[in-house]
């Protein structure tokens, strides 16, 4: 079975560019050489070498002996909180923000939910001389101020979206807007593995660095290059992607994808796609999308504004239907007591987003051999706010 | 019987003027009103919007509309029974302009006959792709006559705009610059080397300009340049406030005339 996109861009059924015709010079484009100038020489050497100086990588593979303790198993966290900006999302825009350079663009758009990828995006435009305007829903602005005081301090534009529902949907959906008022001189650095071809398939070869240095590091540590689980937590999924690209090949390794529950699946406050939603078009391609009977796109809940995309990444929607990828999700509650554990027992603040990766090792029987890696996205400092408001009201 | 949208172009080759509205704005039950006060005071051509949460080629005028149209409760099927028995009345050639999820919902081969039953001459799907139509759905939408419309824009190379004259049996919708609908655009040289760039290619398919068409002196500048021009986000404009939706449409059709 192969679990990449083909040609066209298709995962299976998923995937595809369902875009209109005033993007069409703009994705032609980037089809036609994406590839060629990411896997040139020259491009990897420019990637690699600011990867590690300029974002800090290899990111550090951690043995977590409390967790350990506690689950009865192996557990490593991979720890992309440690990332410069904080989460795994400087790996892509690193890579887009080159690309973007070879295609001679002058211009920068991004859309984020939790500002995580704003930031990330912000910080590259930053030290690449490039204009940068980032989408963020209005209620987004409100729930993750520190993000965006980090992108104006760090040059970009922020500019609020109070259409649709004010989040990252709408966010997504102004930015592509922008892009096709403007297609000349502009590239958009989309934030996850959504988004027509070759976004989904680009963004995840950015973001397998992270398999790829796992494999490098569980060697090293272990002597066995594959561990038996690797769990990481799905919106759009490119810290997911990520995390299993490099094991998609080998059935040996249980890859756990983490889904936002909310307030429970079945609460109608949720943004659980595989449970929730069904095969539609959304943002430029086919996947599982959370719609109403006739097709109108649902609003997704989450406490973690990272997570609450009513679609996934066509690469996620095929682990799901052919079963390479167990699909599992973490209420808001079960996420917070998580990123609690993790801080007074490891002395690690995880973002809420990854608190829902942590929260998934509550739900497998391990065995005690069990080697486990879990993907720590992303650092918790974003949602301080959020952390105090539970605490205060558990007391 | 022949498609309407291929005897207007036959019969009407200037001059063309065709208008699109939001089904369900700004109320539920003015869809048949709308149609029928626009083909009394001189519209060649409806475009029926079929709302979408998520229109990512309109600007805020029509996602504005689309937001009213779905909270009303406007959905395709709701559509389909308002427009049941429009041609009993109504002549001139309709199309049904929305997003590929909704259709794709609905099922694509259930929308095309229920088109074709109701009388609907051509759809725009502006998220759904040459390629894909092509690959697999042209067939089902010529078994049920349907015309469906591409656009083409100032960036689309001239090989793929020859493709799509081949394909097409309705008309092109040329987009009259590289913008989301609503934008007015002020006459600029590089618009009008576009125009006449398109001109000359001779193509055999009609084409309507669309995109920042919003009264009689743009409408008639891009008439120059084609059989005709699409309004929609001005007319979607002139249906707010409280009068009498009859009077809005015919006060809005009359700058025309």
């Amino acid at each position: 079975m192969n679990y990449q996109s083909n040609d066209k861009g298709y995962y299976g059924t998923f995937g595809g560019a369902f875009i209109p015709e005033m993007m069409q010079q703009n994705i032609s484009q980037l089809q036609s050489c994406y590839l060629q100038i990411i896997e040139s020489d020259s491009f990897k050497d420019e990637f690699k070498k600011l990867l590690s100086d300029y974002a800090g990588r290899p990111s550090p593979l951690y043995y977590s002996d409390r967790l350990s303790d506690r689950y009865q198993a192996h557990i490593y966290l991979k720890r992309e909180d440690l990332n410069h900006t904080g989460s795994h999302k400087i790996n892509n825009t690193i890579g887009q923000i080159l690309l973007a350079k070879r295609l001679g663009k002058t211009r920068i758009i991004a859309e984020t939910g939790a500002g995580q990828h704003g930031v990330a995006t912000a910080t590259v435009c930053a030290r690449a001389g490039l204009e940068c305007i980032v989408y963020m829903g209005a209620v987004d602005v409100a729930r993750q101020s520190p993000n965006v005081e980090k992108m104006k301090m760090l040059g970009a534009e922020v500019r609020a979206v109070n259409s649709g529902s004010k989040t990252l949907k709408d966010a997504t959906n102004e930015a592509i807007r922008d892009w096709i008022n403007n297609p000349v001189d502009t590239h958009y650095i989309i934030g996850s593995v959504v988004g027509p071809h070759p976004y989904p398939d680009m963004v995840a070869r950015f973001q397998s660095v992270i398999s790829e240095e796992i494999r490098i590091q569980l060697k090293e540590k272990t002597g066995r290059e594959t561990p038996d689980y690797v769990i990481a937590c799905v919106g759009g999924g490119s810290n997911a992607a990520g995390a299993f690209y490099h094991f998609l090949d080998n059935p040996e390794v249980q890859l756990i994808a983490v889904e936002a529950g909310g307030k429970g699946v079945d609460t109608g406050e949720s943004a659980a796609t595989t449970q929730l939603g069904r095969p539609g078009i959304l943002h430029g391609s086919r996947s599982l999308l959370m719609q109403t009977a006739d097709g109108q796109v649902i609003e997704p809940y989450s406490i973690s504004a990272g997570l609450d995309y009513p679609g996934i990444g066509p690469m996620h929607a095929n682990l799901f239907l052919t079963k390479r990828g167990r699909f599992l999700s973490a209420t808001d509650e079960e996420a917070l007591k998580a990123a609690l554990y993790l801080s007074q027992k490891e002395g690690i603040i995880p973002a809420l987003e990854s608190a829902h990766a942590l929260a998934a090792l509550e739900m497998i029987e391990f065995k005690p051999e069990d080697v486990v890696v879990v993907n720590v996205s992303g650092r918790g400092d974003k949602d301080m706010e959020t952390f105090l408001k539970y605490f205060q009201s558990v007391k | 019987m022949e498609n309407r949208i291929t005897s207007l172009f036959k019969r009407k080759e200037r001059n063309i003027l065709s208008i699109y509205f939001t089904a369900g704005y700004p109320a539920l039950k003015d869809t048949l009103t709308i149609i029928k006060e626009l083909e009394k005071n001189g519209a060649d051509l409806i475009e029926i919007g079929m709302p979408f949460s998520d229109p990512v080629a309109d600007g805020p005028v029509i996602q504005h509309s689309s937001e009213i149209a779905l909270e009303n409760g406007m959905t395709i099927n709701l559509l389909f029974e308002q427009l049941k028995e429009i041609r009993k009345t109504v002549s001139i050639p309709l199309i049904l302009m929305g997003y590929l999820n909704p259709v794709m919902q609905y099922g694509v081969e259930e929308f095309c006959t229920k088109c074709h039953e109701t009388g609907i001459d051509g759809t725009i799907i502006p998220d759904l792709p040459l390629e894909v139509y092509e690959e697999e759905y042209k067939a089902i939408f010529e078994k049920h006559l349907l015309s469906n419309i591409f656009l083409i824009t100032p960036q689309t190379p001239e090989e793929r705009i020859i493709k799509i004259d081949s394909l097409s049996t309705g008309f092109i919708y040329m987009v009259s610059s590289s913008s989301t609908t609503g934008v007015k655009e002020s006459e600029n040289n590089e618009q009008i080397s576009y125009f006449e760039r398109i001109q000359t290619m001779n193509l055999r398919s009609g084409r309507l300009i669309g995109f920042g068409i919003s009264d009689k002196s743009s409408f008639l500048r891009a008439c120059n340049y084609a059989n005709g021009a699409i309004i929609g986000s001005a007319f979607v404009t002139g249906m707010a406030g409280d009068s009498k939706i009859e009077d809005k449409v015919s006060a809005f059709m009359q700058k025309f005339f």
